[in-house]
């Protein structure tokens, strides 16, 4: 510490002190350990009277499960909440960040935050850091105009529409909203709708599986519905591979008992636990 | 017709001017600046780095030529000035300035940001030496 003689204090943010050190170590040989993505089924419609949110809830690590039950719909505001696929970190302190931002924004405006300006945040710090962010993300709510729903790319950029999905299992999701979407559909409707289509996603792609989860943002209330629906339920046995009581005869029973006698007490001084 | 845009993300043109010390003698004061290492700043470790540096500088820029085309030169001028002012207001070496004024006028204050959070300046584990920074300063 001493030995450095800092005259510009550093600066806060991102540090890129060991990226010189990194491409040497990779020259010489050793490999860096690869941010593990989530493998995801997440997706979005808007219905007659808001949004419906729903995502699956597996995380993965390369080829091995790493949470079975992990949470995708992360809280922008209480109006406002998004579906993060991509890297599982960069998606939880992007979405942490935006709702900071909003709320600082809230504070000053003292109006209800609206969708555009969280999609407006988002894009333009992803845009910021060129993709190295991965985190693709899909935000809705219900504002004063009305419901949005967006889809947000790690480079920055955005689609408005009217059912999005994204993550590995993006494509299943999207050929079940292709074939049953329709506009203004109501709140049971829209419900099952995007429960299929995170279950397509879940039995067709091998990074997304576990449980759905579903959130419903209306002008009034939002319902997170946390595990809506366990698609991957555990296996129950349906029978068992341990003998019966009695299956091997008992011939002769004796019953002994063994008396202990107490010969010798020690006391052992102990150090105490002083840390 | 130029109005004066600078680029949307800040990135290494490939141009710098090297430009003697502004030291007595034209060199560089080791008392001060400390030893110079070769495989200092020559070349970027990260596409992000140059970019990350120059990001604020950048947008200021972008806003302002954006204002001296719309509003004419007296708007950036005016801005730039109290801004000037507001970064002047120190304290002694070695102490940290909150800079609230400065933050104030040029927004810092109503956002949050990845400096606020990683790296944060008063939590740094370097210290400056007083000596150095006081003659420095002085």
């Amino acid at each position: 510490m001493a030995s450095t003689v800092a005259v510009e204090l550093p600066h806060g943010g991102f540090s890129f002190d060991n990226c010189k050190r990194n491409a040497l170590l990779e020259d010489k040989g050793f490999k860096a350990p690869k941010a593990y993505k989530t493998g995801t089924t997440i997706a979005g419609i808007i219905f007659k009277d808001g949004v419906v949110l729903g995502a699956d809830t597996r995380a993965t690590e390369d080829t091995v499960v790493a949470d079975k039950n992990c949470e995708k719909i992360h809280y922008i505001s209480s109006n406002i909440y998004c579906c993060g696929a991509g890297t599982a970190a960069d998606t939880e302190m992007t979405t942490q960040m935006i709702a900071s931002k909003l709320e600082l924004h809230r504070l000053e405006t003292s109006r209800k935050p609206r969708v555009c300006t969280a999609n407006r945040l988002l894009k333009q710090m992803l845009y910021r850091y060129h993709g190295y962010i991965s985190a693709a993300l899909v935000l809705g709510g219900v504002d004063s105009t009305g419901p949005h729903l967006y889809s947000v790319w790690p480079h920055g950029s955005t689609d408005k529409l009217p059912y999005v999905t994204m993550g590995s299992g993006s494509l299943a999701a999207m050929a079940v909203f292709e074939d049953r979407f329709k506009p203004e559909m109501e709140r049971e409707e829209a419900m099952k709708l995007v429960q299929d289509a995170i279950r397509a996603g879940i039995f067709n792609d091998l990074g997304s599986g576990s449980n759905v989860d579903l959130c419903i943002i209306t002008k009034d209330k939002t319902d997170y519905l946390r595990t809506y629906q366990e698609a991957n339920l555990k296996g129950v046995r349906q029978g068992t591979y341990r003998y019966k009581r009695g299956t091997s005869a008992v011939l002769k029973t004796e019953v002994k008992k063994i008396v202990l006698e107490v010969i010798d007490t020690q006391v052992k001084p102990q150090a105490m636990d002083t840390d | 017709m130029s109005f004066g845009y600078p680029n949307l993300r800040p990135h290494d043109e490939g141009n710098h001017v090297i430009d003697l010390p502004k030291n007595s003698y034209g060199i560089p004061d080791t008392m001060t600046t400390g030893f110079r290492h070769a495989k200092d700043g020559i070349h970027q470790s990260h596409p992000l780095e140059y970019s990350e540096k120059h990001w604020m500088s950048n947008k200021e820029a972008m806003d302002l030529a954006m204002l001296r085309n719309m509003q004419g030169i007296h708007m950036p001028l005016r801005l730039k000035m109290e801004q000037t002012i507001a970064s002047k207001m120190q304290r002694l070496p070695c102490l940290a300035s909150s800079n609230i004024m400065l933050d104030t006028l040029t927004g810092r204050n109503t956002t949050v940001d990845f400096e606020d959070v990683f790296n944060v300046c008063d939590e740094a584990e370097v210290l400056g030496h007083p000596h150095v920074l006081t003659s420095v300063k002085y």
